[in-house]
């Protein structure tokens, strides 16, 4: 995308979502009340998403919307519906001044750490063009294609084991989740 | 793009770190770990720009067992709050021994 | 097991000599078979061997010192295997012995062609890189004497103990642990070099220590048994530091590899010097030397036949036999030598001394045995090794009857005590007395011996006596040790001195020797009347053996007399050990034989049999046994009396100044210190508090909490990053 707009606008709207991104996630760290927590994620996730699609993977921006914060955060909302736990007052939960203090400094510590390591381990050249299935919009199947291909090629058996997950998952909500009977067998 | 991209993944994911210490509300916990992935789900697609498509295939699994984990782990917080009537994990420590 | 002979084929490898290695084993074959009576018959009930059964002690022998105990009225029952324990004991020893004299025999009709000693290798033992050593045994003149001394006499006191053990219950366990002593004896002379004559020397120590503690349920026996062991085992730490330096030195430990060795080694040298005294410290040891004799006279507590044989004819002479085996390493030693025969006269002074004063029969002859090897160790100290094997060979046979001859006193005073229920003690001298009416022959062989110990010519003890002092006499002239200083002495002042001392201790012998027949045999008896219908002679299978010692104790200066009287005969011993020890004697003498003026020699030998008669007429007629009392009658020892009844305190000191303190130091430090302290406080329970602790700390770390587990996850993740960071 970067090369059909020109890159001062490509570079503003970069940074201006990635700040978007970084201020929801700390608003979304230091909410009380989960809903107002909840609210805040989903904005980083359109952010995201946002990001997503200026970094020419349309699709997953799309999926991510859909997804991750139509369908995962939808469902944590329902969660904290079902358990009336959304007044902020009885749920101070936050730790006290020391452990917060501490896990920003090692949070920062990590941070540190991956800054040194990627500067000192990513490859300074990218590889050569031809080795790269770069993804363009021409062809046929569009943007699409180029991630459901593979996908359903050389990653078909780790399609099939994610769908076979996919069911174990249900499987064990609907249990776990399910109300004791009086008649039901442990 | 890249490095912006990667370093903005990093922020993401640390202050993920940041959350997960710090907050007691389980399912808030449990979002703070959503971050965590979706900050490594940029970090993919960033890099898939460079090295083709199989980044952003990956992106398609974690989201997948992302929604998985979700949908079980909300079943777990639900049953335990059947229990004990909160989800304040320090609440939760049978396994202290 | 194979033999070897020499590649040039010694005289002796197709005689009789090739079964040399029987000799050894018989005495072990009767130990297993009589071993095994004992053991068989312990799990028979009925009156029961001390070993066997628990039971506690007689109870009559309330007294400090234990003694012969055997004929109590609550044990005197014959064991049901004795018979052929009788056949076996002193069968497989006289068979040893035939053995040994067709030996002797067959070495002696090789004459001058046995130069060399005959080496029969049994069987390779320590094949281990550069210390080779092999089970060898080795035959030459000097083992020959020793072997048919051991078995010899041997002989004789095994036959005797059939009759004076008669009624023990240990019978087979007493022939069992004697024949193992000879085994081991015969293991110790007969050995081809010195780990096998080490074998043999603690071999030795073990079963003085088995048969001292014979009666064992008496605590006083059982002491003295490790008594006897401990300090002997002081000396073997001696022994085997001068092994050490050997092999470390030479490379080399039989005698053939020593003796060549040796002629490399600096005459007065420091190596030599130190091997020969760490030998010695040994041999004080064994044969009851200054400081370490203290054993010998608590071994009294053990049957009377085991002191004729161990401490008085075999196992003492261990040490003296050893350093004429060693004669090529003390010829290069002066020093080592003067300090030999210093410390051997001082021990028959000393001993002699204590000899004076002991009511108890068989302290009288331990403490004469220890005077008396004192003398061989003033012999082979000298240099003149055959005289001091000489001495040893009559020594053997003289004291060994008397040995023998108080156990027949004891053996009768023992009975007469148990005829009449009386408890008093059957062996002290003040109960006895004018025995010579009851038991004469027994009350004449041991004047025999006593003439004999005295040193009164024509008994063998005087001529072996006075070869020890004229040998001492001849190097302080035209010697090595004349010539060598010591601690700062000149050398012959102190062969003077040495000579002195040995006068002392032959007039001070003389007197106490008297004094004990004196007391035993003449005056009047204070046995009391009851008693006195019950003496009577010893059965013929104790006084037999007796008689023999006797006429060996009259005769036995035929072996070795001197030139001054022997004519063509004399000398015989000297010639016979020429091949062994004949270079050694020559070294100390400057390779001329030493020899006196005749006229010099009268002297000396006057002056000997003078001091002698002067000894026993002084005892005869200064003491007054009608003056005695009965031992529980008598009154308390005053002054130097008490000093030497006392033994000059010496035990006394040793437990105050090293008993106590290493009693001492191994109960605090050894034992509170490090074994309860160290190993079981801080090795095991510390261990144990430290698994239990870092189980604590780990155990922490479950806090069940989510929240806990997050962290540790999230640091734990950080500090891997920051390793891989850092690299």
């Amino acid at each position: 995308m970067d090369n059909t707009f020109h890159p001062l606008f490509y570079g503003f709207h970069f940074y201006l979502f990635s700040l978007i991104a970084i201020a929801s996630a700390l608003l979304f760290v230091t909410r009380k009340s989960p809903v107002a927590a909840a609210l805040w994620l989903i904005n980083v996730m359109f952010c995201l998403a946002a990001l997503y699609v200026m970094l020419d993977a349309q699709f997953i921006g799309a999926i991510q919307v859909l997804v991750y914060a139509g369908a995962i955060m939808v469902v944590f909302l329902f969660v904290v519906m079902l358990l009336n736990l959304g007044r902020p007052g009885e749920l101070a939960d936050i730790r006290g001044l020391a452990p917060r203090l501490v896990a920003g400094g090692v949070g920062l510590a990590l941070l540190a750490e991956v800054m040194v390591l990627a500067r000192t381990r990513f490859p300074a050249q990218p590889l050569p063009a031809a080795a790269v299935g770069r993804l363009s919009a021409q062809g046929a199947g569009g943007v699409i294609a180029p991630v459901a291909g593979p996908l359903f090629r050389e990653h078909l058996l780790a399609f099939e084991l994610t769908s076979i997950l996919l069911l174990a998952a249900i499987v064990g909500a609907v249990v776990i989740g399910k109300t004791r009977e009086a008649g039901d067998a442990r | 793009m890249l490095a912006e991209s990667l370093a903005l993944s990093a922020v993401l994911f640390g202050i993920g770190v940041v959350g997960v210490l710090t907050r007691r509300n389980a399912i808030i916990l449990f979002m703070c770990v959503e971050l965590m992935l979706n900050a490594v789900n940029l970090s993919f697609v960033a890099l898939s720009k460079l090295y083709g498509a199989t980044g952003q295939v990956f992106v398609v699994f974690v989201m997948t067992v992302a929604a998985a984990e979700a949908a079980v782990g909300l079943a777990i917080i639900i049953a335990i709050f059947r229990h004990r009537q909160s989800v304040n994990l320090d609440d939760i420590n049978l396994l202290k021994g | 097991m194979h033999t070897e002979l020499p590649a040039t084929g010694h005289p002796l490898g197709d005689t009789v000599a090739r079964l040399a290695w029987l000799i050894p084993l018989l005495p072990l074959l009767g130990f297993v078979i009589n071993g095994a009576l004992a053991l068989r018959a312990a799990a028979v009930p009925g009156p029961a061997d001390p070993s066997a059964a628990g039971h506690t002690g007689h109870g009559t022998d309330a007294h400090a010192h234990g003694h012969d105990a055997s004929h109590d009225a609550h044990h005197a029952a014959r064991h049901p295997a004795a018979r052929l324990v009788s056949l076996v004991g002193p069968g497989v020893l006289l068979a040893a012995f035939g053995l040994a004299a067709a030996t002797f025999v067959a070495m002696r009709s090789a004459g001058e062609a046995m130069h060399a000693p005959y080496v029969l290798t049994l069987f390779s033992w320590l094949p281990t890189g550069t210390l080779s050593l092999d089970a060898a045994l080795q035959l030459d003149q000097l083992s020959m004497v020793m072997v048919l001394i051991i078995t010899g006499i041997g002989t004789l006191i095994h036959l005797f103990s059939v009759g004076y053990m008669q009624d023990d219950p240990g019978y087979p366990r007493y022939f069992a642990y004697l024949n193992l002593f000879v085994f081991f004896m015969l293991i110790l002379v007969m050995g081809a070099s010195y780990p096998m004559m080490f074998i043999g020397w603690e071999g030795v120590g073990l079963c003085s220590y088995l048969l001292i503690g014979f009666w064992f349920t008496e605590e006083a026996n059982a002491n003295a048994g490790k008594k006897a062991f401990i300090v002997n085992r002081i000396g073997d730490f001696g022994f085997l530091i001068a092994m050490f330096l050997l092999f470390s030195n030479l490379g080399v430990l039989d005698y053939a590899g020593v003796t060549a060795g040796a002629a490399e080694l600096q005459m007065g040298g420091a190596l030599v010097t130190a091997v020969c005294l760490f030998l010695f410290l040994g041999a004080t040891g064994k044969s009851a030397q200054i400081p370490l004799y203290v054993w010998l006279p608590d071994a009294m507590a053990g049957p009377t036949p085991v002191s004729a044989l161990i401490h008085a004819a075999t196992m003492v002479t261990a040490g003296v036999y050893m350093i004429a085996r060693s004669a090529s390493l003390f010829s290069l030693a002066p020093f080592a030598q003067l300090t030999v025969a210093v410390v051997g006269a001082l021990t028959a002074v000393f001993a002699a001394t204590i000899g004076l004063k002991q009511w108890d029969i068989k302290k009288v002859l331990a403490y004469s045995t220890v005077s008396q090897l004192g003398y061989m160790f003033v012999g082979v100290g000298v240099g003149a090794y055959t005289a001091g094997v000489f001495h040893l060979m009559t020594h053997a046979f003289f004291k060994a009857l008397l040995f023998l001859g108080s156990g027949s006193v004891i053996y009768a005073m023992h009975h007469a005590y148990h005829a009449t229920h009386a408890h008093a003690d059957a062996q002290d001298m003040r109960n006895m007395g004018g025995l010579r009416a009851y038991m004469p022959i027994t009350s004449t062989l041991m004047w025999i011996a006593t003439l004999a110990i005295a040193g009164i010519p024509p008994f063998s003890g005087f001529f072996s006596k006075d070869e020890i002092l004229a040998s001492v006499f001849a190097r302080t002239q035209h010697s090595t040790l004349a010539e060598a200083s010591w601690l700062g002495v000149p050398g012959s002042v102190v062969l003077y001195g040495v000579y002195a001392l040995g006068l002392a201790a032959a007039l001070m012998t003389a007197v106490y020797m008297t004094r004990m027949m004196l007391y035993t045999f003449h005056g009047p008896n204070r046995t009391g009347t009851a008693e006195q219908a019950h003496l009577h002679e010893a059965p013929w299978i104790m006084t037999g053996p007796l008689i023999v010692l006797g006429a060996l104790s009259l005769f036995g200066g035929l072996f070795n007399l001197p030139t001054l009287v022997g004519g063509s005969m004399s000398e015989g011993l000297h010639h016979w050990l020429e091949p062994v020890v004949g270079a050694g004697t020559l070294q100390v003498t400057h390779g001329e034989p030493a020899h006196l003026a005749h006229a010099t020699e009268y002297v000396l030998i006057g002056v000997a049999v003078l001091i002698a008669v002067t000894g026993i007429v002084l005892a005869w007629t200064r003491l007054k046994p009608a003056e005695l009392v009965p031992a529980d009658q008598a009154p308390v020892e005053r002054g130097i009396q008490r000093v030497l009844l006392n033994k000059w305190f010496v035990d006394e000191t040793y437990d105050r100044t090293i008993v106590q303190p290493t009693l001492g130091l191994s109960r605090t430090l050894l034992w509170k210190g490090i074994d309860a302290g160290l190993i079981d406080g801080v090795l095991v329970n510390g261990s144990a508090l430290l698994a239990r602790g870092l189980g604590w700390v780990g155990a922490q770390f479950q806090t069940g909490r989510v929240g806990t587990y997050a962290w540790v996850l999230v640091l734990g993740a950080v500090a891997v990053l920051a390793a891989f960071s850092f690299r």
